[in-house]
């Protein structure tokens, strides 16, 4: 899997990245449109996932994209051009949060032991995955809302590694938590997931959605 | 080695990160062979890895794009011109002015389209989300008694109905439309 993963940005693409940033820093700064492109899907996601609200989701991601702009001689070519993109995203959602959301208690699965053994309770069938059925709507609206359901620690964590592909030591920097917490934590957010949607998307369900149309599978 | 489910469910994680030893690896398919509550743990822990790791999962709101190098346009100033890029914006500003020509015939040309309260809903914040019924001709706060068609809303920002040609609605919009 995680060969996978770093096949998702090749080096000539980071070659052509570092070119665009270097010409950026040196005046050219109308090509930052072009060295973000790729990434504002990502970056919106990132900061919906931390916000849950689509207009603050996309105030951050167009204020994480200035910061990139304005901070990009700050930037390391050691680390990915969209590691670093998506941690600003991360940080300006966290703050944002903070600041409007100051008041809100968390939901009651934040406060789980996080140490503690999870011990799943439905062992629904889901051996097929149809990936063609995120084409429907209702189905993706599904998976956000399980998402949204999760606590904000394990949402995080789940959102940077399995979504934006970040590694678990580029998670662990961009939360400021340590490697072992995101493995913990991952590992709760996979589950709990799996355990929220096993059940009604699962089994032969291409088939089922094909014979029972309009008729969701859950 | 002999794993219990309990040690499964605590490692299968790291199971498809690739990151157990040779030995637990081994003697967790072991395990998943002969035991069908893990391997549905697994199969499913695995899907929902997949799913996510999709990029169909990462939907923008409609106009996110446009709105997003709209905000960095007016930001991020050239910091010099070629020749050439002097020529492409002097070119870019005729098309510009072309367009509004064409927009103000295109608006006498749809008197539906200009409303009364058309001019007022320089108000209305922009990003304000309202929503619009497809067929309809006004923006709405959500939950204004005063939608038609309700059975075919969507919700976007108030500058995308502007630029579309919705009009405020003059009775929940009532307060951007004094101002």
């Amino acid at each position: 899997m995680p060969e996978e993963r770093t096949a998702l940005e090749g080096p000539a693409a980071q070659f052509n990245e570092e070119v665009l940033i270097r010409r950026i820093r040196d005046g050219e700064r109308e090509l930052f449109y072009e060295l973000i492109r790729p990434y504002e899907r990502r970056v919106f996601a990132a900061a919906f996932a931390i916000l849950r609200n689509e207009a603050d989701a996309e105030d951050t991601a167009q204020e994480a994209m200035l910061k990139a702009f304005k901070h990009i001689r700050q930037f390391r070519a050691e680390s990915r051009f969209s590691t670093w993109l998506i941690q600003i995203t991360v940080n300006e959602a966290r703050m944002r949060r903070r600041k409007e959301h100051a008041n809100i208690i968390e939901p009651i699965v934040d406060r789980q032991d996080e140490e503690g053994n999870y011990t799943p309770r439905d062992f629904a069938d889901w051996r097929e995955i149809p990936l063609e059925t995120l084409e429907r709507k209702e189905v993706r609206q599904k998976l956000a809302e399980a998402l949204a359901s999760l606590g904000e620690k394990y949402r995080e964590v789940f959102v940077l590694r399995d979504m934006q592909q970040l590694s678990i030591e580029e998670t662990a920097k961009a939360l400021g938590i340590s490697a072992a917490s995101v493995k913990t934590r991952l590992l709760r957010a996979r589950l709990m997931l799996r355990e929220l949607l096993a059940p009604g998307l699962g089994g032969n369900w291409s088939s089922r959605l094909s014979l029972a149309k309009g008729v969701k599978p859950w | 080695m002999v794993v219990t489910c309990e040690e499964v469910w605590r490692e299968v994680s790291n199971y498809l990160e690739g990151e157990v030893d040779p030995t637990l690896r081994a003697a967790m398919e072991e395990h998943f062979r002969g035991c069908k509550r893990c391997t549905a743990v697994l199969d499913g822990t695995r899907n929902v890895i997949q799913l996510y790791g999709d990029e169909r999962m990462f939907e923008v709101p409609l106009g996110f794009s446009h709105r997003l190098h709209r905000r960095l346009e007016e930001n991020i100033v050239p910091a010099r011109r070629t020749f050439l890029g002097w020529m492409v914006a002097a070119a870019a500003a005729v098309l510009v002015a072309g367009g509004f020509e064409v927009a103000r015939s295109s608006v006498f040309s749809h008197p539906e389209l200009r409303t009364e309260h058309a001019e007022s809903s320089s108000g209305v914040p922009p990003d304000l989300m309202v929503v619009v019924a497809t067929d309809g001709k006004t923006f709405h706060i959500p939950g204004c008694p005063f939608i038609h068609d309700k059975a075919r809303l969507r919700t976007i920002a108030a500058r995308e109905a502007m630029q579309e040609g919705y009009a405020p609605c003059v009775r929940c919009m009532r307060k951007y439309l004094n101002a």
